[in-house]
């Protein structure tokens, strides 16, 4: 059994501990949000946060991130509370079919909520790891500067409140 | 008198109490041709088709029916019915605007069921920009006269013509504040009639929902973490399976040994059938390592069967085996001047970010497969071969999946899935690809090559125009069982299906191969290459993305041979209005001058098509950074001026037109598979790359001209030819040097800089 924490849920998990992260969000606690892109940690569609920090969930075994606090984008907010970020990308309408866009958020996270000033070409370099096929970067782009806008100013209705910060 | 459903005729039916059932029987007898012979089309898998009433507008010629588009529950809720395919492009949303506006019911309160072999109407294939021609159309249609027989019907119980009736939010409303919900209205089969072939359709300038930009359904799932692609799909019981794809194309296994693979925890089930190895296990990671296992103990007989990659299109053009004459009017023209130029293209993957899935499951004697595919009918045609079984014992469901961009792995693994759930004891199977076999197994975009050679007269005008390609046809899917990845590689195996060379007014490997420029002598020639030397089919534009680079990169060199603006130029030779319109209005939006110079190491660069010469007008001018010392390129900004006819959802469009340049600058600057004599060695995203954040544009701005009132053009494929062409245009002028061989490369360019 590994103890993970995930989305300030604790969680033990009978997966082989050499299982990488991806696996166990996605077969034993059914969770969606983290994709399978490549399982070679080139593309950053399983991008989540450890401690704050993006990481590849595709090439991280579980047995590495016992007490650490894991974000997946289900952590962000809900369709019905919307993080900052959720609620940018869906003002933006920034997706086309989506799948690369929870992991492009959750490298977005990582930057904006140590540096919410975070300027274009900081944004740019950060986001470099993540690979989108449908061509819509810009639109993210835009997404990542309306989050960064909606968090500085505290707006965005959902679970704002994130790994790394979580605290108390 | 042309509409049927004209509200006096309507009335009349009514007052004679005959009922519009009656009546639109009658009437389309009376109007109805027979059956006819449609020729082929990329929706069609370029199969001519049967159309059953060839009068009825969009998909409504094949499936007339009023109810296998739109019903109306007691309850009054609406669903509506399409054989098209979500697939990251937003139809679902754009296909709801539509439904909504001509029925007049809140577009929230409306359900959309897709494609489904056992609920839908077969649209065949989502693709080639067809989903609003086609599926958009025979909805529009199909809501309005829904409409106008829901106020026929309200008329009858009111006693009151129909002319004071009117429909809004979900009712027939009237006089006295009379209101009657379309729950109340539908009884029996009041909908299951033929469609008429002309409807009442709103007026554009009454629209409310058409036209306006909106949010689509599926976003705010996919950024929570909702179950929204065919691989987040968990059903009860279900099995994880991975297949062992052989090394090479052709590979045969010689040498199998399970035993390690089966004594791992785990493991359900490994499967052999001839070169085919799949294993099923309870959980997916158990599954990838068994697949690992069961990929050591096996031995393979390969080929050197790929062409040397140093030579390709010189192979290609030793291949060609039938010349199809594209455009024969060629005239007797002397221009004063003749400018020539070839160029190549390497063979492209789709790419799609995630591999393709699909989930399968055998019950009661029904395979029945949930898929990415691109068309569950031929799907489904295709897999009951494979299996041996009669059509009706196996049912295709769409599920989104990671965009596809075209023929990728979608098909394949739905067939891997449906071998593999035969075995599964009728637990339900996923089975997802891993990213080295969607790189190496998917279907490629065929290698091209083309040649222009053109006339100028003595003021540089386009007086001849000689064109050449060569390519593979671009389209090989199912088809039958042997289109099938698994299929071709069972003890049994299936063949490939026969190609042929097909002149479509759509294209295939010639799509855009003919200008939409004014020139007085025309000739376009495809030599059509059948054998296919790597696997290939439908990528995102067919040939386009290649002609119309060809084309727009040689127009800029044949207008700086006649010392004229690209712009300027362009203008000169299209008497298309949409066409000069768009070319104009992305001129002004970015800014373009004559003779305007870009700062150093950067670069201008133009282009236009229209798509298919037939569907929409894209225009697009790019500013571009050349780095000399690396030949990297950045996208610095662009603008983009779209005609797609009529517009339900303008974001869409833009959406899809932005994503459409980005990918095309992809292609352009970036990508190209690579294989030795054997084997596909661009296998992940480091052997083949493409557009990262830094080569990002910091501005693209996409603007829409609407054409309320005229037909849906479709936007999905518009951007690619004239995106490509436009950043090949901008890397020319930031270097002055021209380069023919995609993609411009970074050594391509240090080389051609001299760097």
């Amino acid at each position: 059994m590994v103890a993970l924490t995930i989305n300030g849920e604790a969680h033990q998990v009978g997966a082989e501990p050499d299982t990488p992260l991806l696996y166990v969000l996605r077969d034993d606690l059914k969770m969606n949000g983290a994709k399978y892109g490549c399982g070679l940690g080139q593309c950053g569609a399983c991008t989540v946060m450890v401690d704050g920090e993006a990481v590849f969930s595709c090439v991280t075994p579980v047995l590495l991130l016992e007490g650490r606090e894991i974000t997946t984008v289900e952590g962000l907010g809900t369709v019905e509370k919307p993080g900052p970020m959720q609620q940018a990308f869906i003002e933006e309408q920034a997706a086309q079919c989506g799948y690369c866009i929870a992991g492009m958020m959750m490298r977005a996270q990582s930057l904006l909520q140590k540096n919410p000033n975070a300027s274009d070409a900081e944004i740019r370099a950060h986001m470099e790891p993540n690979l989108c096929r449908c061509g819509t970067h810009m639109r993210i782009m835009r997404a990542i500067h309306r989050a960064a806008e909606l968090m500085r100013s505290g707006a965005g209705t959902g679970a704002a409140r994130v790994t790394g910060e979580r605290g108390s | 008198m042309n509409a049927i459903l004209n509200p006096g005729v309507t009335r009349r039916s009514v007052l004679a109490g005959t009922g519009a059932l009656v009546l639109s029987f009658s009437m389309r007898g009376a109007l109805a041709q027979e059956a006819q012979v449609k020729p082929g089309d990329e929706s069609s898998n370029f199969q001519p088709q049967v159309e059953a009433a060839p009068e009825l507008p969009g998909s409504l010629a094949k499936t007339p029916k009023l109810d296998a588009w739109i019903r109306v529950a007691a309850d009054g809720k609406v669903t509506v019915f399409t054989g098209k395919a979500e697939l990251g492009q937003g139809i679902k949303t754009a296909l709801m605007q539509v439904a909504a506006e001509e029925l007049e019911v809140p577009f929230e309160t409306l359900t959309l069921v897709t494609p489904d072999t056992g609920l839908t109407p077969n649209e065949g294939y989502t693709a080639g920009s067809h989903s609003m021609q086609d599926s958009g159309t025979a909805i529009r249609n199909a809501a309005a006269q829904v409409r106008e027989i829901l106020i026929g019907q309200a008329a009858l119980r009111l006693g009151v013509p129909a002319e004071q009736l009117h429909a809004e939010k979900g009712a027939v409303a009237g006089p006295d504040g009379k209101r009657i919900g379309y729950g109340a209205l539908v009884a029996d089969d009041l909908l299951n009639v033929d469609a008429q072939p002309t409807s009442k359709l709103k007026s554009p300038d009454s629209f409310t929902e058409m036209g306006t930009p909106r949010q689509r359904v599926d976003i705010p799932g996919k950024v929570t973490g909702g179950q929204a692609y065919v691989q987040d799909m968990r059903l009860d019981g279900m099995l994880h399976g991975r297949v062992v794809r052989p090394p090479s194309p052709g590979a045969k296994l010689v040498k199998f040994d399970d035993a390690a693979a089966k004594a791992m925890p785990g493991v359900v089930q490994v499967v052999r059938n001839g070169s085919f190895i799949g294993v099923l296990a309870e959980k997916e990671w158990q599954a990838i390592k068994a697949m690992r296992v069961l990929s050591l103990g096996a031995g393979w007989e390969e080929h050197a069967s790929l062409p040397d990659i140093a030579k390709l299109p010189e192979v290609l053009k030793g291949m060609t085996t039938k010349d199809g004459i594209v455009k024969d009017a060629q005239k007797p023209v002397q221009g004063v001047r003749s400018v020539e130029a070839s160029y190549t293209r390497p063979y492209q993957v789709h790419g799609s970010i995630g591999p393709s899935c699909a989930v399968a499951q055998v019950k009661d004697g029904v395979t029945t497969v949930w898929t990415h595919t691109q068309g569950v009918f031929p799907d489904q045609g295709a897999i009951a071969e494979m299996l041996g079984q009669p059509v009706e014992k196996v049912r295709c469901i769409h599920v989104e999946g990671s965009g596809c961009y075209g023929h990728n792995g979608a098909d394949d693994s739905a067939a891997d899935a449906a071998l593999l759930a035969q075995v599964a004891a009728g637990r339900p199977v996923r089975v997802q690809w891993m990213r080295e076999q969607e790189h190496a197994w998917e279907p490629f975009s065929p290698g091209m090559v083309t040649k222009v050679h053109a006339q100028l007269d003595a003021s540089g005008n386009i007086v001849d125009w000689n064109y050449e390609l060569w390519s593979n046809n671009h389209s090989t899917r199912p088809g039958s069982a042997g289109a099938l990845l698994p299929a071709q590689y069972l003890e049994k195996p299936f063949q490939p299906d026969e190609q042929e060379l097909k002149i479509s007014p759509e294209g295939n490997g010639d799509r855009n191969s003919v200008p939409l420029y004014a020139f007085p002598s025309q000739h376009v020639v495809w030599h059509w290459i059948k054998d296919m030397p790597l696997r290939a089919s439908a990528l995102r534009g067919l040939g386009a993305y290649m002609n119309v680079f060809t084309i727009e990169t040689f127009m800029d060199q044949l207008a700086l041979e006649a010392g004229a603006d690209p712009v300027e130029y362009r203008l000169r030779h299209l008497q298309d209005e949409r066409a000069r319109a768009v070319v104009s209005l992305a001129a002004e939006k970015f800014g373009w001058q004559a003779n305007q110079k870009a700062p150093r190491d950067h670069g201008y660069g133009f282009a236009f098509a229209r798509y298919k010469n037939l569907a929409a007008y894209c225009a697009v001018a790019m500013e571009v950074e050349v780095e000399r010392d690396t030949g990297r390129v950045r996208l610095i900004r662009g603008a983009a001026a779209v005609d797609t006819g009529e517009i339900a959802n303008p974001d869409g469009v833009r959406n899809q037109v932005e994503g459409g340049i980005i990918q095309a600058a992809s292609w352009a600057l970036y990508e190209g598979v690579t294989f030795n004599d054997t084997r596909v060695t661009s296998v992940d995203w480091s052997t083949y790359p493409i557009l990262r954040f830094d080569a990002l544009p910091g501005q693209l701005d996409v603007h829409l001209i609407p054409r309320p009132g005229t037909k849906f053009l479709g936007a999905g494929e518009c951007g690619q030819g004239p995106g490509g062409a436009a950043v090949g245009n901008a890397v020319f002028n930031a270097i002055g040097a021209r380069l023919y061989d995609l993609p411009l490369s970074r050594e391509r360019i240090k080389a051609a800089i001299g760097a």
